[in-house]
This record gives structure tokens, sequence and C-alpha cells, in this order.
């Protein structure tokens, strides 16, 4: 059984299994979530035989299942590629080459953790959609999760792989959590998920009790004090109720997601900046996201209108092939601004002056007009339809209350103008943009890897131009909003020199001189 | 109007129009896809006013009648336009592309950063002999597109830009 009657190159490395915990775990997972049928099957007939016999046979498959599951999946590291198979009646393969996996991932649910076992998430740069972007090992003990981890980040795949690692890198600390940062969990969005997160687990308690909230006499007694009470007062009980559930449900949200959160660094095997980010984090799954800084290609902070009033901003890494999982390359909670340009400046080792607190330049005064345009043109049309509503349907205060929206946009609009800047630093392109969620970028310049640039006819007008650096990273594009045409080409081409030389209009420096036409083809 | 399109001018981009036109056939093709659209919008209108008679509300005349007019000045006005904004060139460094009409849009992907050249064309461009060679770097926001090639040249380019892509090595992000 365990011989292999593969390819001759193959026969150096061994197929590997996945931990036999796994027979444990597999089934236990399997019946957790069958538990729903299995109890309906026992509780809801009178105890028949059949419905016994029902509940062994479904129990009885899922173990049947985790066995075959174990005894096929089997994996393997060779010098050049990470392989999978699984699966019995439908087999599975999936290959992926070492010199493409961009990170590595550790999750342990709570089973998994009880078990000591880990997940392993590998992750590729996909040249073409149909090439699998890579796979996972569900699951391992965590010390071989852990070897796995350093052998397939360390990017040297000429290295023997049966060497032993020469004990674990050495981890410079760059962040932990402060739970004072607990005080920024209100301002996320988070606080929403948690008022959706405690009202689901309120229904689900109540569902599962058998109860109607409405049937509890303090519930109904509520109701109908609200109901009598004058509207603006209903209004505000209610306002407040949600507002606490918020914070609560946030706060939960952020201890569940980050307790126990370190942000380090170990060294790499060929010298600085070849070393790994890994932030570990979470209170029930742990999770470990690991990056290698030869991937970093920049950092992106987070400020949310709410966030960024209370002074705290959220720091992502810029990489190429992160999971959609990992939240977007989070490196950190949202922490107090200051702290946020602090671990910024430690993952990609710059000052912060030369990445994300550097100085930027404004935009033209056109792109203020652009911004205020966009922003109130749509809230007084909002307000003209709000008009024409209330004289139909009769209601003579729609139409005034609607014209609160046309300074909320114009406050808008001047902050979206306030806030677009960008800056080319000796490494980094920077660029802040957005209001309602403040973005501050910034790419290393050697990952950008093209450039578009877009131009609508009002910006034709204005003078104006949207430039995109393109990188594999992140979102793919990162755009310099409503920059003036010339400054967008001056800036592409001192950020990657060479690139536009040649597509310079020959009577650049010329071209103030309005009256210059050209017509080609 | 004119300045609207003049690729020049005082508020233009400091970038110079890339070297060469789509194939002149590109013109027939924008005509096509606009009397298609065209066809979409106004059958419907013409079935109910057939169907209908005398019962059809009173205003479907009009608006058959606008959508007709409309669809054939822009066949007639907006595809020579677009033939001429659209333009790309290809150096030993570079693919650099213009297109777009009310949304201008320019893109340079360096040649070392490419990663698959695809060429393609739906069933209007295979009629007509054309063909788009779309250039696809690490990036999900890079992919460059040419449409409206003549299908021999478009063959032709992604032969040499694929053999100049497969001497640069590395994954290109």
């Amino acid at each position: 059984m365990t011989t292999e009657v593969d390819a001759p190159a193959a026969v150096d490395t061994p197929w590997r299994r996945l931990d036999p915990r796994m027979l444990i775990v597999s089934p236990l997972v399997g019946l957790v979530q069958l538990l729903p049928l299995i109890l309906i099957l026992l509780v809801t007939g009178n105890g028949e035989v059949e419905r016994l016999y029902g509940a062994g046979a479904v129990g009885v498959l899922v173990i049947g299942f985790g066995v075959v599951r174990w005894r096929t999946t089997r994996y393997r590291i060779t010098t050049d590629r990470v392989e999978l198979h699984s699966g019995w009646l439908r087999r599975q393969r999936r290959s992926v080459p070492r010199d493409r996996i961009r990170t590595v991932d550790l999750t342990a649910k709570l089973v998994h953790r009880v078990f000591g076992l880990s997940v392993v998430q590998v992750s590729a740069a996909s040249g073409t959609s149909t090439e699998s972007s890579g796979l996972s090992l569900d699951a391992v003990s965590k010390a071989e999760a852990e070897r796995l981890r350093h052998e397939l980040l360390a990017r040297s795949p000429a290295r023997p792989v049966e060497a032993e690692p020469v004990g674990p890198p050495a981890a410079e600390l760059l962040a932990q959590l402060d739970w004072s940062w607990l005080r920024f969990a209100p301002l996320t969005v988070s606080s929403l998920a948690g008022i959706g997160a405690i009202a689901a687990a309120a229904f689900n308690v109540f569902g599962e009790l058998g109860v109607d909230p409405r049937d509890l006499p303090a519930v109904d007694d509520a109701t109908e004090r609200i109901t009598a009470a004058p509207l603006w007062i209903a209004i505000a009980v209610v306002g407040a109720v949600l507002l606490v559930t918020a914070a609560i449900g946030s706060v939960v949200v952020f201890v569940v997601r980050w307790y126990d959160y370190r942000l380090t660094r170990e060294a790499g095997p060929a010298g600085p900046a070849t070393g790994t980010l890994r932030v570990k984090r979470g209170l029930f799954t742990r999770r470990s996201l690991s990056v290698s800084e030869e991937r970093l290609r920049g950092v992106d902070v987070i400020e949310p209108l709410l966030l960024r009033a209370g002074r705290g901003a959220q720091v992502r890494a810029l990489t190429t092939g992160l999971t959609k999982d990992a939240q977007g390359g989070a490196l950190q909670p949202p922490a107090p601004r200051a702290e946020a340009h602090r671990l910024a400046s430690a993952a990609l080792r710059e000052h912060p002056p030369e990445i994300t607190e550097a100085p930027l330049r404004s935009h033209p005064p056109a792109a203020r007009l652009r911004r205020l345009s966009r922003a109130v043109v749509p809230a007084a049309v909002l307000a003209g339809a709000a008009f024409g509503l209330g004289a139909a349907l009769d209601l003579g205060w729609l139409g005034p209350t609607s014209l609160l929206l046309v300074p909320v946009a114009a406050l808008l609009g001047h902050d979206r103008y306030r806030n677009l800047g960008h800056q080319l630093t000796a490494r980094y392109l920077v660029t802040r943009q957005g209001s309602a969620v403040r973005r501050t970028v910034a790419l290393q310049r050697a990952g950008v890897i093209g450039w578009t640039v877009r131009q609508s006819v009002f910006q034709r007008r204005a003078g104006l131009v949207t430039l995109e650096a393109v990188t594999a990273a992140g979102k793919g594009g990162y755009p310099v909003l409503d920059i003036g045409s010339a400054d967008a080409v001056a800036l592409a081409d001192a950020a990657l020199p060479g690139l536009l030389t040649p597509f310079l209009a020959p009577e650049h420096e010329l071209s103030d001189g309005g009256g210059c036409r050209r017509r080609r083809g | 109007m004119v300045t609207a399109i003049d690729p020049s001018g005082p508020t233009a981009l400091p970038l110079r129009p890339p070297v060469h036109l789509v194939s002149p056939r590109a013109v027939r093709w924008w005509q096509l896809r606009t009397l298609l659209t065209l066809l979409v919008l106004l059958l419907p209108q013409v079935v109910v006013l057939l169907l209908l008679g005398r019962d059809a509300p009173g205003w479907l005349v009009p608006t058959a009648g606008a959508t007709a007019v409309l669809g054939v000045a822009y066949g007639l006005v907006v595809p020579p336009i677009l033939y001429r904004l659209h333009r790309w060139e290809i150096t030993d460094d570079a693919v650099y592309t213009m297109s777009g009409w009310l949304v201008r849009e320019w893109r340079i992907a360096p040649i070392s950063r490419v990663q698959t050249v695809d060429t393609e064309g739906g069933p209007l461009q295979q009629l007509l002999k054309l063909a788009s060679v779309t250039v696809t770097t690490a990036s999900a926001r890079g992919p460059v597109t040419i449409k409206g090639l003549d299908a021999g040249d478009a063959a032709e380019l992604a032969r040499t830009l694929t053999e100049t892509t497969q001497a640069t090595t590395g994954d290109a992000t």
C-alpha cells in the first residue's frame, strides 16, 4: 500500500498524510454540522427503530467520509512544487509551483486547537485564471504546520527539502494588542456587524427556547409603552438601544477577532528585507497570516469617517496574492493614528515621512470645483425630487428637510478635496483620497507595473486626469484622483523613469501655448 | 464640439498619441454594433405599435422615432471619431494604447511585465476579419486591450509579443 509507483523523479520525496487526529476531528466537525438533522431524526418520532437506524447511518456515513478523506489525501513538497492529491470518487490533484507561493496562512478553529492541529492555506499568484491559485491542507499538527510554513516561505527551492530547520528564526516584535484600542471598536463598520451578530444570537436563543420575544411580558410591556409614547421618544429609545447594541457587539467582534494580536518579523534566510511579517490573532479561531517581505508592495492606511473622527486608523498590507479571507491583509486592529503610521513605517522599514506621513502635494483648484459639484449636484437633484414628491404626496416637510442634504454634501465635497494629495518619495508613490473612507496608500515605485490615465469630458474641460498606478498587489490599481494632466505625466515619468519618455509629446514644454495644434493619421 | 475630440489643445495630456490606427474596417464594426443596439431598442417598440395598432399609447410613436433618429445619427457620427481616437503602439519596452470617447483612456504596460497575450474576436469581428489583442499583466486592473485590429495583424502582433515576453524571466509581479 505504501509503495508508490509514480515517476522515478518523485521517489526521493515521500508522500505525507494529514495528521491522524483528523480521523477524529473531521467526523466531529461533520457530526456537529449534521447535529440538527440527527436531533430531528431522534426527537420527532416516538422512538421508532427506523429513526434510530437513520441517525446511526448518518453518523456512520460521516465517520466513513472522514476515514476515506484521510486515507485518500496525500501531500508532498518537492524541490519545486507543492502537490496535494485528494478525493476517492472524484480525484483532485493540485499542484502549486513553489516560486509562486505568496502567503502561507495557518488557521486553527476551536476544534482544531483542542486537538493541536492547524489548517495550512497556501496561496499563490496564478498567471492565468484557469491555474489553481493555492491549496489548503486540512489539517496537520501544529508543529508540522510551523515547519511547512518555514519551508514554503524560505524562497530557496534549491535547498534540500529534508534539511532540518536550524531552530526557529529570530522574531522581532513590531506590535501587539493594546487593550485601550478597544475604544476604536464602536467606531468601525464592525459595529454594524455587531448589531447583526447580537440580534441573530438573541433570535437564535429565543428560537431554540421556542419563545417568541413578543410573548415575553417585559418585551410586550415595552412595546406598548413605546407605541403609546410620542414619535420622537420612540425613535430616541430605539436609537439608543441600537447604539448600545452596536457598541457592545463591536467590542465583542473586536475581541474575538483581535485577541492576543501580535505582529512579528522573522528574519529571512538571505539577509534583511527577505524576512516574513507575521500577524497572529484570534480568540476562538487562531489565525496566522504570513507575508513575505519580498511580496510586500506597500501599505494602505484606512480611516473610515467615524474612526477618523476618533483619531484612529487601520493599516493594511499591499501584497501580491493575498487570499480574500485574510481581511484584505489587515496588519493591525483599528488603532490610534500615530500608532498606525508607526506600524506602517516599521513594516516597510521606512521613515514615516517617506511613506504614509509624507507631506502631500495638494491638487489644482479645478479639482475642488469638481469634488464639490460631484457631491452637491446629486444632492440638489435629490432635494428637487423630494420637493416634487412632497407636493404630490402632500408631505410639506419633505422638501425643506431634504434641503439639509445640500450643505452636508458640500461639506463632504470640500473634505474630499482637502484629502486629495500625492507625493513621490525616494522609493514610494504616496496618494490620498476619500472622505467617507479616507485611504492613504504608499505604493513601492518598483511595484508599479503600468499606468492608466483616464479623462472624462468634464475632466478634460478642467484640465484634470485620473492617473492610476497599476500593480500586482492589493486591489490591482491605485488612482491619483483629479491631478493636473501635465502633473500626472510628470509624476508617472518620474516614478518609473524611462517607461513614458518615448511617448511624451514633443512640444511638452510649450503645452501652455494653447494655439498650437497637431493632427495625426 | 470640435475641441472635445481634439487630441491636442491647452488642457490635453502631454503625451503624444500612439502611432498606429486600428483597421479602417473597425468603423464598420462599431456601426454594426450600433445597428444591433438600435434594433434591440427599436424592435419591441415597433412590435407593440404593430400589435396594438390604434390602441398603442400615444407617446410610443415619438419615442420610436427618436430612438431611430438618435441611433442612426450616433452610427453615422461616432464610429469615425472612435476610429481616430483608438490607437496603439508597441515598442521594445512598452505597450501603449489610447481608447474611449467620452471617457478617454491611455494605458501603458511595460513589456517586461506582460504575462499573457490573447487574441479574440466575437462573431461581428470575425465577419469583418477583425480581432482584439489583450495583453495581460500580473495586475487585476492591468489588461491592455487593442480592439478592431485586422485579424492577420493581430495574430502577427500576438506572435511577436509572445516571443518578446518569453525571453523575459521571472513571474512579472
